[in-house]
């Protein structure tokens, strides 16, 4: 099973209650998932200079202040920069008990890189200037609270609840899965060439964390764009590489795209208003929505890419 | 609202649905001929399975996976859309939906009418054996998949894959397939369908003229396995 969710608000009002929005729907959909949660919010991309990094710590109790404090010191190190007082990049930490959002100004240093050689502890979940990522082990109603689901506001998100089938149950192990800056994509269903998909991409050079078979495909679909593909471009050829059963919803900073394998059997449904884009594993997760008696409520073919631009 | 005495109001607001298939289930006998209407039914799966009386039942909403699922002698009606697996395995009775139905329509009913209004998605009426479907609209891929008996009426269009492996029951189209599936072949309508579509077409409240549909049944090629094919279908 897994259940999967998203919602794009086309309204300021949906955007500024996007989290509320979307909790509900999130939390109905821990009956096809209940080992692990996760959820990508969007917002208006920040300037290009600036990086936006999730961080997760397996650590409840994470002393993100003095983290915050070890960061500078050794971002300002000699081995980093020969320059410090110009190199030492301006950057706040926003936390919330193991999840925290590094916002700053890196130019070209790459923070994923030092944080896995500063704190190995820690992990990466998303790099963006429109991404940020929450995820966790654990009963998905839970992981919105902790992480307060209903707080946060965006443009768009995707959520993903799991229930395991072809890897463990461990943070890295749930969705969303992320690729390169600004794309994420969670996965209803099971690959049956993901190690096919990941040597090639080994080959390639590309780099993976875990066992998964959404982090193949995400990662194959990343590489893709990587190489000048549209994001439509990659899913052509996604539909004939990647073998197995699928419902993919991604995001990107300015769509939310969503596909279903040849035999369509991992469900979709999509709700859209004039104010919303709603899309879930059920239709019992969208039955809260305002106005959905009067949504143009569907269910995506076989092999058809559906986008809705933010 | 009870506008008729003989109304039976439930709310899936306010009771379980394990409460409200319960009470159609235990008071069988006595809601024979009785009418019950089922409101706020927001998507839950499940909804009015198992009836085994003569009442009709009437959903107000959406409903989920395997509405009116193991029918027998109801006839439900669902006001909305349904989602997956609509009258699944019904035996005998009536369940129409208003709306659109999701995958596997119908499947593997041994008896009973099913009517969708709108559109089925993919594998409408699978393995059906020995219902009768109509759809208003289109059905998506691989529908009639290992039908063995029954009839399927679509009044719209067909996804690819149309009647893959079917063994006796019989498809009627009105529009245009994407493809047949394996062993599926057009036939000539004879005296006997044109009658038998009519029916159909009058029960399911449509007005389609019998003449516009082609008949689509198994070539039976495949009942007999055939070794020079090397498995290629």
């Amino acid at each position: 099973m897994c259940g999967i969710v998203g919602l794009l608000g086309k309204t300021a009002e949906i955007r500024e209650s996007l989290g509320g929005r979307l909790t509900p729907m999130f939390t109905c959909m821990a009956a096809r998932g209940p080992d692990s949660g996760g959820l990508a919010v969007f917002n208006r991309p920040l300037d290009d200079s600036i990086r936006r990094y999730s961080v997760y710590s397996p650590d409840r109790n994470q002393d993100w202040d003095g983290l915050g404090q070890l960061l500078r010191n050794h971002l300002s190190s000699d081995s980093l920069s020969t320059d410090k007082a110009s190199k030492i990049p301006d950057f706040q930490i926003r936390a919330i008990e193991n999840h925290a959002t590094i916002i700053g100004n890196f130019d070209t240093l790459d923070l994923t890189e030092e944080i896995s050689r500063f704190c190995p502890a820690l992990h990466v979940l998303s790099v963006g200037r429109s991404i940020e990522v929450y995820k966790d082990a654990g009963e998905p109603a839970e992981i919105a609270r902790r992480f307060r689901f209903d707080s946060l506001s965006g443009t768009h998100c995707v959520g993903h609840t799991r229930m395991a089938t072809e890897s463990a149950v461990t943070p890295a192990h749930s969705h969303p899965f992320t690729g390169g800056e600004d794309f994420c994509l969670v996965h209803n269903g099971s690959l049956s060439n993901p190690y096919m998909l990941r040597r090639k991409l080994e080959r390639e050079g590309l780099q993976f964390e875990t066992d998964n078979d959404t982090e193949a495909a995400c990662r194959y679909i990343q590489w893709k764009l990587d190489i000048g593909a549209t994001l439509e471009e990659a899913l052509h050829q996604a539909f004939v590489e990647l073998d197995g059963f699928y419902t993919f919803l991604m995001a990107t900073h300015n769509q939310l795209t969503l596909v279903r394998d040849a035999f369509a059997c991992k469900p979709a449904v999509v709700a859209e208003t004039e104010d919303y884009v709603a899309v879930a594993s059920e239709f019992r997760s969208l039955a809260h929505l305002p106005n959905v008696s009067d949504a143009n409520i569907f269910e995506p073919e076989p092999e058809e890419i559906y986008s809705w631009p933010v | 609202m009870a506008s008729v005495e003989e109304d039976i109001v439930m709310d899936l607001a306010r009771q379980s649905l394990r409460d409200v298939n319960r009470f159609l289930h235990e008071n069988g006998s006595s809601l024979s001929g009785k009418h019950v209407r089922i409101l706020n039914p927001a998507g839950n799966h499940s909804v009015a399975v198992g009836l085994n009386e003569t009442m009709t039942v009437q959903i107000d909403g959406h409903v989920g996976y395997y509405a009116a699922g193991m029918n027998r002698l109801s006839t439900v009606t669902i006001a909305g859309n349904a989602g997956c697996g609509v009258a699944e395995n019904m035996m005998s009775g009536t369940v129409h939906v208003r709306g659109n139905a999701s995958t596997c329509a119908g499947a593997s009913a041994h008896g009973g009418q099913l009517f969708i209004d709108g559109n089925a998605a993919s594998r409408c009426g699978i393995s059906l054996k020995g219902g009768d479907i109509v759809v208003g609209g289109d059905v998506s891929t691989l529908s009639g998949f290992m039908a063995q008996a029954g009839r399927i009426v679509i009044c719209g269009d067909a996804g690819p894959g149309l009647g893959d492996s079917l063994y006796e029951a019989v498809i009627y189209l009105r529009g245009e397939h994407r493809g047949l599936g394996a062993d599926a072949c057009e036939e000539p309508m004879s005296d006997e369908d044109y009658d038998l579509l009519q029916k159909l077409l009058v029960a399911a409240g449509t007005n389609y003229d019998p003449q516009q549909f082609k008949r689509i049944a198994s070539a039976r090629t495949l009942y007999h396995w055939n070794a020079d094919r090397d498995q290629e279908y």
